[in-house]
């Protein structure tokens, strides 16, 4: 098992026809991913060839999860279309769709937020601004280096790509269920809690690595989840202790505003919920080693 | 990106939000001039983005034109809270009967929008929320319905307007929404919205954060932003390089937001035991970085006289050692004798064997390879207290 993405996930890619969208199915396949098809309403009907691999190109995700069973959508779109990409996912109420696309403007996030909702939430959204979603040896949805990390049973979700790829090579020699970066917005649809939770549920996953970086309250509010409702072992790390106030810190949603929002204040609320903290990514991989290692 | 006062008066009177006259001034001859034309009381207002302005002496009353003037002597030049003051608004005064308060904003924990509303206006509301929170109303907005005329009319009467001064104030909170949604901000605060002597409602001060995310669809919104802009960042803004400014001795160079931040948080650890060297400096060259782009990010850092040594940190995941590599050895021929300060690498990931050969071959000597991330943030700290 691994959680929201396995062997049995059908990816089809929106913004297939592009060059980053592109770039990425072709890594995808390389790492053993089921692509089936793309979509591009301007080049629906046509066939891509991707390293030998054909793929469909559909002008819709409803067209192509009707003609493929498509369960998994990742969106490659230019932020003006991200939106677009993602209410049309929501309508065709593809299970998960992972958004990678870097700088959606938060209104346009905030309006798909409220969409899926109206919708009856039938579509997981993933990012946007993320890495994707990885479970080694069984299926990669967005731009992760597949060759990381193999399968094993450590869960690990992040708010950052980089730090993301930092923990599964410290981590390589045990292992990787499933790795999630939720990404850096403001808005982002998966939460550092919908996956505690999907961990938790999860019997192969054996303990859980949680990445986080300053701004928002997502991990003072996983910090009570993890209290209150998840037994595996937690470790965790934030990154920002030296990022300034009221500068973003390259991702938009990593802000310090006044006294919201900081590294520390986060720090505090993992370690008051019994969850230990790194200083360094290093540090923090030693932590789940030991943790592991008494399991 | 923060809007100056006068930007978000003028943003306000675009879309008939009721302002007050108001003209910028960056001399006091300007502001003489302002309050000619403007005629009778004026205000004169610093424009810094900082609170406090007014206990820091930033805001003056002037009956005529020669006070403005002298007033705006006292202002300009002004250091409030490290905000040198450039400019000052030259206000219409006002005659004010009660002062509300009023905000839209992005509230990231519900993934909404929300509305901040009270009829008890005129103090911080930040004091507002801690000493009498339910005076405070607090009105989730859905981004699909946004603020109509039902919607507003909710809002003000949750903030404790009765019923004809929530007639009178809705359509200005309708209006303000059609800033927020139009202008894509993700802040829109008027604090004091006010009830003038003579019946009208206006915003006398208002506060506007637009997302820079939404920069592609507001064309000659970049203009709009004045001054106060570090050279090296606007330098940065320029080669389209992610880049803040900080006050520290070792500069940074990393891919990824996140692999950036911890590296800045693991020199300052490292400084600890170095003299308390600092990072000077956030830089992020992104997923997939070009030879180019590293080049040009190391100029950049190169470039900055704080600067003792570099810790380039970077792990391959997009971002191919061998391109790191190659753009770091590029930039130092480039730069030949100019560049003299030490560099720390640290590579891992895609291509690290290759990214690690290319360093090792061209041996420079200011080049040290160091294997993990933490030993690499010790020895940089170390060469940055040289």
């Amino acid at each position: 098992m691994a959680i929201f993405l396995d062997e049995n996930s059908r990816i089809i890619v929106q913004g297939m026809t592009g060059s980053e969208g592109m770039k990425h199915t072709r890594r995808m396949l390389k790492g053993g991913s089921n692509i089936v098809g793309g979509v591009n309403p301007r080049k629906a009907g046509e066939t891509v060839d991707v390293d030998g691999t054909s793929l469909p190109v559909f002008g819709t995700v409803a067209e192509a999860i009707a003609a493929t069973g498509a369960n998994v959508s990742v969106i490659f779109v230019p932020p003006a279309f991200a939106k677009a990409a993602l209410i049309e996912a929501i309508d065709a109420e593809i299970p998960l769709a992972v958004a990678i696309t870097e700088g959606i403007p938060v209104h346009d996030s905030a309006a798909a937020w409220a969409y899926n909702l109206e919708k009856g939430q039938k579509t997981r959204i993933i990012g946007p601004n993320c890495p994707g979603i990885i479970s080694p040896g069984k299926s990669n949805a967005g731009i992760t280096p597949w060759d990381i990390s193999g399968f094993g049973p450590i869960g690990l979700v992040s708010k950052s790509g980089t730090l993301t790829y930092q923990m599964m090579f410290e981590l390589r020699e045990i292992g990787i269920s499933t790795a999630i970066g939720i990404g850096g917005d403001p808005i982002i649809g998966t939460t550092h809690i919908d996956a505690l939770a999907a961990f938790e549920a999860d019997p192969e996953t054996k303990a859980i690595v949680l990445i986080g970086e300053i701004g928002g309250d997502s991990e003072e509010k996983a910090a009570d989840y993890i209290k209150a409702n998840v037994t595996k072992p937690v470790v965790a790390y934030v990154a920002g202790f030296t990022a300034p106030e009221g500068k973003t810190m390259g991702h938009a949603g990593a802000i310090v505003s006044g006294s919201a929002g900081t590294a520390q204040a986060k720090k505090e609320a993992f370690e008051a919920a019994g969850v230990k903290v790194g200083k360094t990514p290093s540090e923090t991989a030693a932590l789940m080693r030991e943790v592991y290692a008494n399991l | 990106m923060d809007l100056f006062e006068y930007q978000a008066r003028d943003l306000f009177e675009s879309y008939g939000v009721p302002v007050l006259q108001g003209l910028i001034a960056d001399t006091p001859a300007e502001a003489e001039a302002a309050a000619a034309k403007i005629g009778g009381l004026v205000v004169v207002k610093a424009q810094v983005q900082v609170g406090g302005r007014g206990k820091a002496g930033g805001v003056k009353v002037a009956k005529n034109p020669e006070e403005a003037r002298d007033r705006a002597n006292d202002i300009l030049g002004l250091d409030i809270k490290g905000h040198v003051v450039k400019r000052v608004m030259i206000a219409e005064g006002a005659s004010i009967d009660k002062e509300f308060y009023f905000s839209v904003l992005l509230d990231r924990s519900n993934r909404t929008f929300l509305a901040l509303c009270s009829v008890e206006g005129g103090m911080e509301i930040e004091q507002l929320a801690v000493e009498r929170p339910e005076a405070l109303a607090k009105i989730a907005v859905n981004a699909l319905e946004g603020i109509d005329d039902a919607k507003a009319l909710e809002i003000a009467k949750a903030g404790g307007f009765d019923d004809e001064l929530a007639a009178k104030v809705a359509p200005v909170f309708v209006k303000l929404w059609n800033v927020f949604k139009n202008e894509d901000a993700t802040l829109v605060e008027v604090n004091p919205l006010v009830l003038h002597t003579d019946g009208r409602i206006l915003a006398l001060d208002g506060k506007v954060t637009l997302d820079d995310n939404a920069e592609f669809r507001h064309e000659g919104r970049e203009a709009v932003s004045i001054a106060k802009v570090d050279p090296l960042e606007a330098k940065a803004k320029e080669l389209d390089l992610n880049y803040v400014k900080l006050e520290g001795q070792v500069g940074i160079i990393g891919n990824g937001a996140g692999l950036v931040m911890s590296t800045l948080d693991v020199v300052a650890y490292a400084g600890e035991r170095h003299g308390g060297v600092r990072p000077a400096n956030f830089l992020d060259i992104g997923g997939g970085a070009s030879a180019e782009v590293m080049a040009n990010g190391l100029g950049l850092i190169l470039g900055d006289s704080d600067v003792k040594s570099v810790f380039v940190n970077v792990f391959g995941g997009i971002t191919a050692c061998d391109a790191v590599a190659n753009g770091i050895v590029g930039a130092l021929a480039t730069l030949g004798d100019s560049a003299t300060k030490p560099l720390v690498v640290r590579l891992d990931g895609n291509n690290v064997v290759e990214g690690r050969r290319i360093l090792a071959e061209a041996n420079h000597p200011l080049v040290t390879v160091v294997e993990t991330m933490d030993e690499a943030a010790d020895k940089a700290a170390e060469l940055a207290n040289r």
